[in-house]
């Protein structure tokens, strides 16, 4: 789905967001209250120069809309492969965007991810992964890295990772797989509005992940852990 | 695509150390291995290998009992995460835990 | 341990020389066995402790929580269980309210190996350091080892109230192994050591304002900057995300189109750039544009 149908799914023409390269942003009315609404479209390589745009747009709605929600509509193909970004601290900037997004959440402002086409690595730590609650449409596709790079910095061989991205939770990019871990709240079919609609009545803004990810199955281990630790 | 290997060893015999705290050395890298080294009731000394590297294990045999001739110790329960060290690395971690057990004795 | 290379120590030695000498109490220890579920199916051993350990330690006499990765164990990646740890460690300083939780990060980020789990962890790892932050409980971390800190750490670093670095850490997103792989060596030449530290090496970093302490690799001149990390704690308000935003967009706009270090140090103000690389620490400490640092910058 592009982002201009989601968002007329969500939004029916009550909306004003727009596209500028690989940004989005803009206002929407949703149950009759304005919703901000940051993003990015195109598979976006993140870099520096997007990752301060949208930082900008979230302090925007922090400083001018208090309380307002804040959907974040992620389509990224990951942090941007470049020297330059490096050089300027990319790592930096993508922290920045987080940093805004805590601030968000912490003044009150439900912050709502929603992956609606693909989520990889640095793009998806900084984004969906730093909202309340991440969400994402059934057709979406989560992932750390593609198998041939993943191949080349592990020297495990593509055919086996292939496999694995078949068969086994941890490395296949599949949505529901991410819910099964507890990285993804829900996945929204259907009547999207139903899933903002929940999304936005959920309150408790504690990072229930790894609780989710034990209850579901998908990830059995780490509640566990955290636990041993607090009662160590 | 090779899985670990496990491996298990029992030497008897030995005079068993004052008792320790469990001790660790060494790191779980390319060619090194992590030895952990625990008090374990009962006499002898009981060494659990865990290696990426499969098919050595008569040159494990042979290392570990000279190890185990060495120091003559009992009542120890050794664990091996190992990544294809040789045979030197995997005598040298093992004497390195025998000396951080004497080290932090008061 | 004077003399004695910082980067060269295990984690575990780096931890043992950063704190007040026999302080350190580790929880879930190797004896704990709490080890990945997910590397024997790759036929990869596992490690005793993760590759992390954690615990509660004495600095200056002052109560810390503490962990150390180690970069030698699969790249320091942050896998299920060695995230978890972290997390346990930083959700354990809200109820518990130490002085403050001290970080030595060496990572190459999500441990590839465990892919899906590694990326929420890290996640995890971010947001449970950003509650302990809003708690007012200082967040330090110490970045000296050979393999930098890269990846969803690098990010995770960088949430931290104090960054410390040595002259020869290397704190970024992406290594120049991928850049290159991905964009070919004209973009980034993975050889070229000299421009890979001045890409995203210590010096670079502090003299842009992406580090807060630079100091030489030597466990002394790391426990020194931890103890004064101590004192240092910035609220996350409104305001100082503006002037964080407004530092970040001026720096850039400073750099233009540019990927050169030399060229963006001397836009900065440093003066005779090309001499750097060949700088001590002390000498590079002292050639810090004042508009770097937050407090100092006026581009609102």
């Amino acid at each position: 789905m592009d982002w201009h149908a989601v968002a007329t799914a969500l939004f029916g023409s009550d909306h004003a967001i727009v596209a500028d390269g690989d940004f989005l942003c803009g206002t929407a009315t949703f149950d009759g209250a304005a919703v901000a609404i940051v993003g990015t479209t195109n598979h976006a390589a993140v870099g520096v120069d997007l990752a301060l745009r949208q930082a900008r747009a979230v302090l925007a709605t922090v400083a001018d809309s208090p309380g307002r929600p804040l959907l974040l509509l992620v389509d990224t193909q990951g942090q941007k492969l470049r020297r330059r970004d490096e050089l300027l601290g990319i790592h930096r900037a993508m922290a920045h965007l987080g940093c805004c997004l805590d601030l968000a959440r912490r003044n009150g402002h439900p912050v709502i991810g929603l992956v609606y086409d693909q989520a990889l690595s640095g793009g998806f730590i900084t984004s969906g992964l730093m909202a309340d609650a991440c969400h994402a449409l059934p057709a979406a596709e989560i992932r750390v890295m593609r198998v041939p790079a993943m191949a080349r910095v592990t020297k495990l061989p593509e055919e086996l990772l292939e496999s694995l991205s078949r068969t086994n939770p941890v490395f296949a990019p599949g949505v529901a797989n991410y819910v099964a871990m507890g990285g993804v709240r829900s996945l929204w079919e259907g009547d999207l509005a139903a899933g903002l609609r929940a999304a936005l009545a959920d309150r408790d803004t504690a990072d229930r992940r790894a609780l989710e990810g034990a209850a579901r199955g998908g990830r059995r281990v780490a509640a566990d852990v955290i636990r041993r630790v607090l009662e160590a | 695509m090779a899985g670990m290997e496990s491996l298990h060893f029992r030497f008897d015999g030995g005079r068993a150390l004052a008792p320790f705290a469990p001790t660790l050395v060494g790191v779980v890298a390319s060619g090194n291995l992590e030895v952990l080294v625990e008090a374990a009731p009962g006499t002898g000394c009981r060494i659990d290998v865990d290696t990426s590297a499969r098919g050595f294990g008569p040159i494990w045999e042979a290392v570990l009992r000279d190890f185990h001739d060495r120091h003559g110790l009992a009542g120890l329960a050794v664990a091996i995460h190992d990544m294809g060290a040789t045979p030197a690395v995997v005598s040298l971690r093992l004497d390195q835990a025998v000396a951080a057990i004497a080290e932090a004795r008061p | 341990m004077n003399g004695a290379s910082f980067a060269e120590l295990s984690a575990r030695e780096r931890l043992a020389a950063l704190v007040d000498a026999g302080t350190f109490e580790e929880w879930l220890p190797p004896s704990a066995r709490v080890t990945s579920p997910h590397l024997a199916q790759l036929g990869v051993p596992a490690a005793f402790d993760d590759g992390v350990a954690i615990g509660r330690a004495a600095l200056a006499g002052r109560p810390v929580f503490i962990a150390a990765q180690e970069g030698e164990f699969m790249g320091g990646g942050v896998g299920e269980v060695h995230g978890a740890k972290l997390v346990g460690l930083l959700r354990r300083a809200l109820r518990d309210r130490p002085a403050a939780v001290l970080l030595l990060a060496e990572s190459g980020g999500v441990r590839l190996h465990e892919a899906n789990a590694g990326l929420i962890a890290v996640s995890e790892v971010m947001r449970a350091l950003l509650d302990v932050r809003a708690a007012g409980i200082a967040t330090v971390m110490l970045i000296g080892g050979a393999n930098g800190c890269f990846g969803g750490m690098g990010i995770v670093a960088r949430c931290a109230d104090t960054v410390v670095m040595s002259d020869i850490a290397r704190h970024a997103m992406s290594g120049p192994e991928v850049i290159e792989s991905a964009q070919g060596a004209g973009e980034f030449d993975a050889r070229d050591r000299a421009l890979v530290w001045r890409t995203t090496g210590g010096k670079h970093r502090w003299l842009t304002g992406d580090c807060d302490a630079l100091v030489e690799d030597d466990p002394a001149a790391f426990r020194a900057a931890a103890v004064a990390a101590l004192a240092v704690h910035r609220s996350m308000t409104l305001a100082a995300l503006q002037r964080e935003s407004a530092l970040l967009q001026w720096r850039t706009e400073l750099a233009g189109e540019g990927a050169d270090a030399f060229a963006l140090w001397t836009r900065l103000g440093v003066a005779d750039a090309r001499a750097v690389p060949d700088l001590d620490a002390d000498a590079v400490r002292a050639r810090r544009p004042a508009a770097v640092t937050p407090l100092a910058n006026g581009a609102a």
